[in-house]
């Protein structure tokens, strides 16, 4: 049994797996059947001044008949008295003194406001805050949430602030809605951040009724840009998390968060960086039932792979994501099609002959069955054909080149020729 | 057979296909229905097109998609196949096709008028295939079919708990749509002269089918509680009551009719139901799939054997005497093994016979029956055709539904290649 245990900035869990601010972690009732599934740590559904929620908050990405591949959410944050929320965590950290419950928070921009409501949480036990500059509906138009987020100055100002009252550590959650996460990264690093948490949702509009007409979700025919998330978010998760933990002036620590759904997706952040992971889309599809598949699976690889501990594996992938100058020009890949396991589906035959290199010939023999034979001459190795190939490891991407020899671009250009 | 798919089924199967490039299914399909394209335009929410590409191809498509042996065709080429869990195509394009049913639309529209005139014999599946491609094609079509409603087979000799008789009406109603008379109730050769329509009309497809099921040529078969299968599916088929049907049935034959005869007996109620075959099960002619089915509603079968003598007692059946045959397969008789069984009624599915005097009526050259076409459905008659069960070769090919559909639209292409030429 491998040590799952983590410590993020001096926040200490039993596993990686948070729940995100968000609705699972809306009440006690619930962060108590989430730590009774397993749960590591939550962080608390945002605290501030209570809001009013519209009601249809959120919408379902599907692909074919897969549900909920990404959602997006116009729920604000909690709508409940500060006080009854902090009754709640006080009485889940006495049930689990174990886990870790970081208390979200968001209020206006000022230092007094910030001051305030750290001073009132902290009247309960907790093990840290999270600063939520993310949420991208609704409290960013009354000048929070991503509104802040987005501004550099000001995310470094409100860290600081928070710094000042603060007696756990502070998390900064980041929003992608900016251009480059590193800006807003380092000022939280540079306002004293103890650990930074990306990324939050995703500006985005769900749908549109082909009957109505209305956009999705509506209210009372109506609707808001919301919040995206989910396992359609992963791959622009990953990349915001590894370009802050390749950068050098981002200096603390990361929790990763975006579309993570089971253990496999946890190991990718944590390899791209993450000391630990939240979920939240797959909890709300699925229930807190799932972290146990995930702590076992994800010990279960620890342990395949002879490793003692989650913590070995933190950052192990960072250094291999460089920028494309740092690509070795000369490695070369080309499509192998085993024809013991092809299905004959010619699915790989199109995609190449319309929408890359034409490397693939069909043969069609006398009887009318078809074979298929990859042109290695002039297969660039754009791994295409293996994506739509319906069979696990029946189009390989073999090496071909001496592997030995290493050119890059950067080296192409500062070589005269 | 299979109950109509549920919506949430309807979408994991139809999003489980792979839409292979150059599918298999549609190369296995007669029609070549292209069948990834009708699957994706499902799983799009676009049932309109759905069914059109399904329609396009078979204008019999709402009825193939009940009654297409799928296991030797599309569904048996599909690329999941090998790991037993092919895409159920046959539910999905009956799935799209009652969409279209209950929507009402017309699919198609008569093309510019070419000012020729086509008859066919026959409204059946090749007929009234026939029939639809060449007035989209712009001909005036008139279809003499001698039963009472259009459809053949689909309407009348097909179980109705496998091709419901509405759904072969209304695949005949889609082609009297765009604007082909169906005259029902007129025989050619009987009520209308093959002259007649020679002399009337630029051109002629002969798709008239087969006939009734031949006499055993045994004792007895005169009796009350003898039928021949189709007439006995047909009663069936109109009546969903069977007057005379007794508990105890005998079945002669091997065929898919047989096996018709047989699961419809069962339904109707009859206890008992036994299939007599005279070879071994190894060369009987239905599919496989058929043949489960029957086992599965508890018909019995017997091999090597062949019907004696229809035993009667005041002109109703009372028993069947049986002979074996020969255990190498030659279906002969072995003197001396005469047995006899009680049963109440004897239902004969030993093949069809067909029709070589309308075929002598209209010059066309046959064998034994059997009308003599090219690859393009010609006859040796120029400006006469034929296609569907009137032109199958026993053994050459299957008399399916789909195949007559296939025929049917090969012989319109093939009469508007010819009345185009003679305009020139």
């Amino acid at each position: 049994m491998a040590d799952l245990s983590t410590n993020l900035a001096g926040i200490r869990s039993p596993n990686p797996f948070w729940l995100a601010s968000a609705p699972p972690t809306n009440s006690g009732y619930q962060v108590l059947r989430a730590f009774a599934a397993g749960w590591g740590g939550v962080v608390w559904k945002t605290l501030g001044d209570p809001i009013v929620n519209v009601t249809s908050r959120f919408a379902g990405l599907n692909i074919g008949a897969n549900k909920m591949v990404g959602m997006n959410n116009i729920e604000l944050i909690t709508d409940r008295p500060l006080a009854d929320n902090l009754r709640e965590i006080a009485e889940c950290k006495a049930a689990y003194p174990d886990r870790a419950i970081v208390a979200s928070l968001m209020t206006d921009c000022n230092q007094k406001a910030w001051h305030d409501l750290i001073n009132a949480v902290q009247t309960v036990p907790i093990d840290g805050f999270e600063l939520n500059f993310g949420c991208p509906h609704g409290m960013s138009e009354r000048g929070m949430g991503s509104a802040v987020g987005q501004d550099p100055e000001l995310v470094e100002q409100i860290t600081r602030w928070t710094k000042e009252a603060a007696r756990v550590p502070v998390i900064v959650k980041l929003t992608p809605n900016i251009t480059d996460v590193r800006y807003t990264a380092r000022a939280a690093a540079r306002g004293g951040a103890d650990a930074i948490s990306l990324i939050n949702t995703i500006n985005s509009l769900m749908g549109v009724d082909l009957d109505t007409w209305n956009p999705i979700p509506h209210v009372d025919g109506k609707s808001s840009h919301g919040g995206f998330c989910g396992p359609a978010i992963k791959p622009i998760a990953l990349n915001m998390v590894g370009d802050c933990a390749r950068d050098p002036d981002v200096t603390v620590p990361i929790s990763g968060i975006g579309g993570i759904a089971d253990w496999r997706d946890a190991v990718e952040f944590m390899l791209m960086g993450s000391t630990n992971v939240q979920v939240c889309t797959a909890v709300m599809r699925d229930g807190f039932r799932i972290v146990g598949d995930m702590i076992e699976g994800l010990n279960n690889y620890l342990d395949g792979r002879g490793l003692a501990s989650v913590a070995e594996i933190v950052g192990k992938t960072v250094p291999r994501f460089v920028n494309w100058n740092d690509l070795n020009l000369d490695y070369k890949i080309v499509a192998n099609i085993d024809p013991a396991t092809c299905i004959n589906c010619n699915r790989c035959w199109i995609a190449c002959e319309d929408a890359a290199h034409q490397c693939i010939d069909r043969l069609v023999d006398e009887r009318g069955g078809t074979t298929l034979k990859v042109d290695e001459e002039h297969c660039v190795g754009c791994n295409l054909c293996s994506m739509v190939c319906p069979v696990d490891e029946c189009i390989t991407m073999v090496r071909v080149d001496s592997g030995e020899s290493v050119h890059t671009w950067r080296e192409r250009l500062s070589v005269p020729s | 057979m299979a109950e109509p798919m549920t919506p949430l089924d309807v979408k994991v199967e139809a999003n489980r296909c792979l839409n292979c490039y150059d599918a298999p299914c549609t190369v296995a399909c007669p029609t070549s229905i292209d069948i990834p394209r009708f699957i994706r335009r499902i799983a799009a929410g676009d049932l309109a097109g759905s069914a059109r590409t399904i329609m396009e191809a078979n204008p019999m498509g709402a009825s193939c998609a009940r009654v297409c042996p799928t296991d030797e065709l599309c569904e048996g080429a599909c690329v999941y196949a090998p790991d037993n869990s092919p895409i159920r195509i046959g539910q999905l394009q009956q799935h799209a096709t009652d969409w279209l049913i209950a929507d009402g639309r017309l699919l198609f529209a008569p093309g510019p008028a070419t000012g020729k005139r086509v008859a066919i014999v026959g409204g059946g599946p090749a007929g009234l295939s026939a029939a639809r491609d060449l007035a989209v094609m712009g001909h005036a079509v008139t279809i003499f079919e001698r039963d009472e409603l259009a459809g053949g087979l689909n309407t009348y000799g097909i179980v109705p708990f496998r091709l419901p008789t509405d759904v072969a009406v209304w695949e005949a109603e889609q082609v009297r749509r765009l604007g082909v008379e169906i005259r029902t109730g007129v025989a050619v050769g009987t009520d209308v002269a093959a002259q007649e329509l020679l002399a009337g009309y630029d051109a002629v497809v002969i798709a008239c089918g087969m006939g009734a099921v031949p006499k055993l040529g045994i004792a007895g078969e005169e009796a009350e509680g003898v039928w021949d299968a189709l007439d006995f599916i047909r009663i069936a088929k109109r009546d969903s009551f069977v007057p005379g049907l007794g508990d105890t049935v005998a079945v002669i034959g091997g065929g898919n009719t047989a096996i018709d005869a047989a699961t419809c007996s069962k339904r109707l109620g009859a206890s008992s139901v036994t299939m007599f075959y005279r070879r071994g099960p190894e060369r009987m002619t239905a599919y496989d799939f058929e043949i489960e089915f029957a086992k599965s509603e508890a018909v019995e079968f017997r091999y090597n054997v062949l019907p004696n003598r229809i035993v009667t007692s005041g002109g109703r059946v009372t028993g069947l005497e049986l002979i074996r045959t020969d255990p190498a397969g030659t279906a002969r008789a072995i003197p001396g093994t005469e047995y006899t069984i009680p049963v109440d009624n004897v239902i004969p599915a030993i093949g069809q016979s067909k029709f070589d005097a309308l075929l002598d009526a209209f010059g066309v050259s046959h064998e034994h029956g059997v009308a003599a076409v090219d690859a393009d459905m010609r006859t040796n008659k120029p400006g006469v055709f034929a296609a569907g069960d009137c032109m199958f070769r026993a053994g050459a090919s299957d008399a399916m539904v789909v195949e007559a559909a296939e025929r049917g639209k090969t012989a319109a292409r093939s009469i508007d290649a010819f009345l185009r030429e003679g305009a020139r």
